[in-house]
């Protein structure tokens, strides 16, 4: 899904939200505050932020956040925006969070929608540095690496990694992201020196794969060590089957051969 | 152009794809490339920045330059650029470009309290003459003064160079590069004879090791270091040490991070070479043939003030200067320099600091022998949460690799070692360790001290822009250096000034008391470079002077001056820059300068139209001047000489100096031109070219003194990427030369020697023993290169229970120097908007501080306001903080101190020390 493909949804939904409320003669402030209270995949939202399904239904749109932000990064969803009204959120590119130690918004924030289980600043995970690795003067070849000398967490949320270039005597220095050690603080979007951030952030939703259950990666340990062959508990009797009919026999009888 | 942009970026992809993989594109797709390049000129040109000289190349369209790129052809970069280098095409259009001559005025008349206003160019010349006849008539030639530049070009150092020393007859010419090399300048003139390194970047292609002593390459050469990565990762013999004081981003490719105390690098080089003796490993070979052994005096102060200390110095700081008189043995240097703890030493030699001798090997010996394991460690360990032993298993291992005779090693160094309080010696102690063992001057063997600044080779030292030196490392108290000159110059005798002029700092300490009235700063910036500035800024500010700033945007040193001159930026005037490598490089102007803004060739040779010889040439006071020839404390008149010659006391400098009837003889315009505009050129209006006649004449200075260049044309041919010097006639051909002093790569060795340091500088030297000279007799020392030995020496500033951290000052990757170009690219501001204090998470959490907190960082000397950093690319060993000095708004210089190095006169940057609290 293209990000045009969205805004154009939402422009049309926005359209029909504005119908409904000229049909109703005027401004209702609680549909609206409803309306929009779905979750929202492209916020990016302070640090301690619920799930965002949650954060919406708890955040009062007080704004303490805002007021309490250092570096006065937050900004609250205007009307009409892409985002649910009154709401918090920063926009990396032009205000990155800073990652105060002390993480004074989510100390303002009166209802825990910006959770005060969140001990360290270092375990938030407001979004997910993602690469444009064509883009990326790095991945070029040039010596830019901007995104990893100024990255809070250099070293573990992003890191280098070095290799030949081939065509000359000099290595690449090519920066990759780390989803257990990055934050989304967007200080890396922020700093990206290309017209265009050859990096961003955007929600782990968005971004994140996931290997099936049913697999687990060969050449790490964390799992069981396998050479350690133990009896298997006493296995459970199988289930019996609900099948009215035995598995494969419509195939089986269907058609010609 | 019939694309559409979807077109456009397809096609755009497909040739960076197609060039990336070397495939031949599809012959559509090229032509649409190449049609959205349509009208666009490309032609060679030099990186701005750094001194590692990657070569770019420029598109123009419609007198505006729209695009750069790395020049796949430059050896240096293949193409590739740091991401400073990226923003080449940019740094020329900053929204506060200077385009128009500003004088301080009130009520239209010049007034030092005044505000800026726009004047005309010729106003701006009519009272830079006033000012400096009045300065002249004070005070004579030494009344007068230029703050140069390791950015000038070669044309527009050689005619600064050339307007102080042969027209006013000044030696008061000094350069930034003052701050950032003098000291491997003075190692390399007293260890070899002659200066830069023997060496190239090839090297790294050559060797199995890279020691870096002080530089974090990774940052402040980026793409040298590239060379060095890719070395590390396909050659498996590779190791990269990293000795630096705080843990940097050139560690992380490193086998060894070695965290050392400030000035224990001194100690450190000293165990190397003990080792190197205790395990009978020297090339006994090549030290018999190639070197002799020698000491000199170390009582040799600090740099300071030298007199009237007390009148200018505040009661804080006198704690510190008074060491130049006396300084108190501590117990490390009671060890290291055979003494005893709390002996008072008089800095008896702090005036003259360069004498040397020549002493015996047992002598040599005997001196490495306090310089123990234990002893070393214990004064050079520098991150105190390391063990003991684990920092004895680390100066073991970096033993182990200067000891390995089968290993090649290169030892790289910038600012660590020449901003330090002993930067000649611990240069000169890097050359011990690499000649003991003959690894010098041999395709990866060598010790290379990288430049920091993109024509420090080419144009301060190479030309000479200093207060001692003239071009071809000549200097100006040599009376053959300065016969010669004035030969080349067409000079009469005696007309070069025998006395050395005032260093960068002693300008800035003359402008304090009054001894200087007038001061041109060209292409840098004074007022945010130099230490303890406080004291400067009053000095430009309160005392009755007047100081022209030259620079293209309002700098702090603009800020300061009472008159602002437009300079033209690079691209914009004609130019060369030398390497550290030796290679010398050239770009013709591509574009116009904007506004008014007019190149400081062009300003030099304007102001040199305001003079004439019988302005200058007749007799001057010079203070302190004592020369054999010369009446004491005077220049004498050469203008009876002059006439004989030739010339007539009514011609100005300008047709003396520079429009000579040699030099009109290089016309414009010229067909190497191809086309392209020169503004000076034109704008004198008088047919020639001066930048092409300036280095022809430059050139004489160095052939056939292993200083050779190419001519002008050579270098601006399109298949030419810069040529490293001596560059040598062959035929038809001109040969650079990759390893000096070596027989197989360079002419100017004698058959037969196999190696040769020639130079021929401080090459008769006494013979005594460690305690100071037994025969006066200078003995000479042809084609020898000289091993010293050096002492441990405390930093003269430690931290104190007042003063509790160390503070190490430099840059980062993102800014050059000031910043006052790179902060004007929106992309790099935005990267790296404010300096930040780099200190340790624990120093910080005693100090009830936190990441991103305001402090205040404090010295005796003066305070700044700076954003804490606990992580990212420093990491801080507890007890010494970091701020680069980029930010005009985080003046680190207000808190630094002028202690030099009494030999090189290199400021220390490195190490004062300051306490930090919550602002």
């Amino acid at each position: 899904m293209t990000e045009a493909n969205v805004s154009r949804r939402d422009f049309l939904v926005k359209m029909a939200q504005g119908a409904a409320l000229a049909g109703t003669g005027g401004l209702l402030w609680d549909h609206l505050l409803r309306q929009e209270a779905r979750a929202h995949p492209y916020a990016l939202r302070p640090p301690g932020a619920l799930a965002e399904k949650d954060f919406n239904t708890a955040c009062i749109k007080c704004g303490q956040c805002v007021i309490d932000c250092p570096p006065l990064i937050l900004k609250l969803a205007p009307a009409g925006a892409d985002l649910p009204i009154g709401t918090p959120y920063f926009v990396p590119r032009t205000g990155a969070c800073i990652m105060c130690p002390d993480i004074p918004c989510m100390k303002a924030c009166p209802t825990g929608a910006l959770s005060p289980e969140l001990q360290r600043i270092e375990d938030a995970r407001m979004g997910l540095a993602v690469i444009d690795i064509e883009n990326c003067l790095s991945w070029k070849g040039l010596r830019c690496e901007i995104c990893h000398r100024e990255c809070p967490l250099k070293g573990k949320a992003i890191t280098l990694e070095t290799h030949p270039r081939q065509i000359s005597k000099h290595a690449m220095f090519v920066p990759l992201v780390h989803s257990d050690a990055c934050t989304g603080c967007g200080i890396c979007e922020k700093a990206c020196p290309t017209t265009e951030a050859a990096i961003r952030i955007l929600p782990h939703k968005l971004v994140q794969g996931k290997i099936g259950d049913h697999y687990r990666l060969g050449w790490t340990f964390e799992t069981e060590i396998t050479q350690d062959f133990k009896p298997a508990p006493e296995a459970p009797a199988p289930a019996p089957g609900k099948q009215d009919k035995p598995g494969g026999l419509d195939y089986l009888n269907m058609g010609d051969l | 152009m019939g694309l559409t942009r979807r077109e456009f970026l397809k096609t755009s992809v497909a040739g960076a794809t197609a060039a990336t993989v070397g495939m031949s594109m599809s012959e559509t797709a090229a032509a649409a490339v190449k049609a959205s390049e349509a009208g666009w000129q490309w032609d060679k040109s030099v990186c701005r920045f750094c001194g590692t000289g990657c070569g770019i190349m420029v598109a123009t369209k419609d007198d505006r330059i729209v695009a750069t790129k790395g020049d796949p052809a430059a050896p240096v970069n293949k193409g590739l650029n740091c991401v400073k280098g990226y923003f080449n095409g940019k740094i020329n259009y900053g929204q506060d470009r200077l385009t128009q001559p500003l004088l301080r005025m009130t009520d239209g008349k010049f007034d030092k309290k005044g505000k800026f206003t726009p004047i005309s160019w010729e106003q701006a010349l009519d009272i830079m003459e006033e000012k400096m006849r009045w300065a002249l008539k004070e005070k004579g030639p030494t009344g007068i003064s230029i703050f140069g530049s390791g950015q000038y070009t070669i044309h527009e150092g050689y005619a600064a160079a050339k307007l102080m020393k042969a027209g006013f007859r000044s030696n008061n010419i000094d350069p930034n590069a003052r701050h950032c090399m003098a000291s491997a300048v003075a190692a390399f003139m007293r260890t070899f004879g002659i200066d830069e390194p023997p060496g190239n970047y090839d090297d790294i292609e050559h060797t199995d090791t890279a020691i870096l002593w002080g530089a974090n390459m990774a940052e402040m050469h980026p793409i040298l270091w590239s060379r060095i990565t890719d070395r590390r990762l396909t050659h498996k013999p590779m190791k990269v040490v990293n000795l630096t004081v705080y843990g940097n981003m050139s560690s992380d490719i490193a086998d060894l991070e070695i965290i050392f105390s400030p000035s224990g690098d001194l100690a450190i080089q000293n165990y190397i070479a003990r080792e190197i003796v205790k395990r009978d490993v020297v090339d006994w070979d090549f030290v018999r043939k190639h070197t002799i052994f020698a000491t000199g005096v170390t009582d040799i102060g600090y740099g300071f003030r030298p007199v009237n200390a007390e009148k200018f110095h505040t009661a804080a700081e006198m704690e510190i200067v008074k060491n130049e008189k006396a300084h108190v043995i501590d117990k490390y240097e009671a060890i290291a320099q055979r003494r005893t703890e709390g002996e008072v030493v008089e800095q008896k030699n702090a005036a003259n600091p360069v004498r040397h001798w020549h002493i015996r090997f047992d002598d040599f010996k005997t001196a490495l022998e306090p310089y123990t394991l234990d002893f070393v460690a214990e004064v050079a360990k520098g991150d105190p949460d390391e063990s003991i032993e684990d920092f004895k298993a680390k100066l073991q291992q970096l033993a182990d690799l200067y000891c390995d005779r089968n290993r090649k090693i290169v030892s790289y160094w910038t600012m660590g070692f020449n901003q330090h309080q002993r930067g000649t010696w611990v240069n000169e102690q890097c050359y011990m360790n690499h000649l003991l063992m003959g690894r010098m001057s041999k395709p990866g063997d060598g010790a290379f001290s990288l430049t920091g600044q993109p024509s420090a080779c080419g144009t301060a030292r190479e030309v000479g822009t200093f207060a001692h030196r003239l071009p071809a490392d000549m200097v100006v108290d040599i009376k053959k250096h300065r016969d010669m000159a004035e030969k080349i110059w067409k000079l009469p005798e005696n007309t070069i000034n025998p006395r050395v002029g005032s260093h960068y700092l002693k300008i800035m300490r003359d402008l304090e008391d009054g001894q200087i009235l007038f001061n041109w700063v060209q292409v840098n910036n004074p007022w945010q470079n130099t230490s303890n500035l406080n004291h400067w800024i009053k000095a430009a500010r309160e005392m009755n002077n007047f100081i022209v700033c030259s620079d293209a945007y309002p700098s702090v040193s603009a800020k300061v001056a009472d008159l602002v001159l437009p300079a033209a930026m690079i691209n914009e005037k004609w130019g060369a820059y030398g390497n550290a490598e030796r290679r010398t490089q050239v770009w013709r102007q591509q574009v116009k300068p904007p506004g008014q803004a007019r190149g400081d060739l062009w300003m030099i040779l304007e102001l040199s139209k305001r003079f004439k010889l019988k302005d200058v040439w007749g007799e001057q006071p010079v203070p302190g001047l004592k020369a054999e020839g010369f009446p004491d404390g005077k220049l004498p008149s050469v203008l009876d000489a002059a006439v004989k010659m030739g010339y007539n006391p009514e011609m100005t400098l300008y047709e003396v100096l520079f429009a000579t009837p040699e030099n009109k003889k290089v016309k414009w315009p010229d067909r190497i031109a191809k086309g392209r505009g020169n503004h000076i050129a034109e704008l004198l209006g008088d047919g020639w070219f001066p930048e092409k006649a300036l280095f022809e004449e430059y050139r004489q200075f160095g052939v056939g003194k292993a200083h050779d260049l190419a001519p002008f044309d050579v270098y601006h041919d399109d298949k030419v990427r810069g040529l490293k010097w001596p560059v040598v006639r062959r035929g038809n051909r001109w040969v650079e030369t990759g390893w000096r002093f070596n027989e197989q790569y360079d002419p100017y060795v004698t058959k037969g020697a196999g190696f040769e340091f020639y130079g021929d500088f401080a090459k008769a030297i006494p013979t005594g023993n460690l305690d100071g000279v037994t025969d006066p007799k200078p003995v000479p020392l042809p084609g020898k290169a000289k091993i010293f030995f050096w002492p441990y020496v405390s930093p003269v500033e430690k931290p104190d229970a007042n003063y509790d951290m160390w503070l190490c000052t430099g840059r980062v990757l993102e800014h050059w120097h000031s910043g006052t170009m790179t902060r004007r690219v929106p992309e790099l501001h935005r990267a790296v908007p404010a300096a930040v204090c780099w200190i340790h998470p624990k120093d910080a959490e005693a100090k009830g501080l936190k990441r991103n907190d305001l402090v205040w960082v404090e010295s005796r000397r003066g305070k700044i306001k700076v954003r804490l950093e606990t992580g990212g690319r420093n990491k801080m060993p507890r007890g010494m903080v970091y701020v680069p000095w980029f930010d005009e708004g985080v003046l680190i210089n207000k808190v630094t101190l002028d202690a030099t190095c009494p030999i090189s006169k290199e400021t220390d940057f490195k190490k004062c020390s300051v306490k930090v609290y919550k602002a």
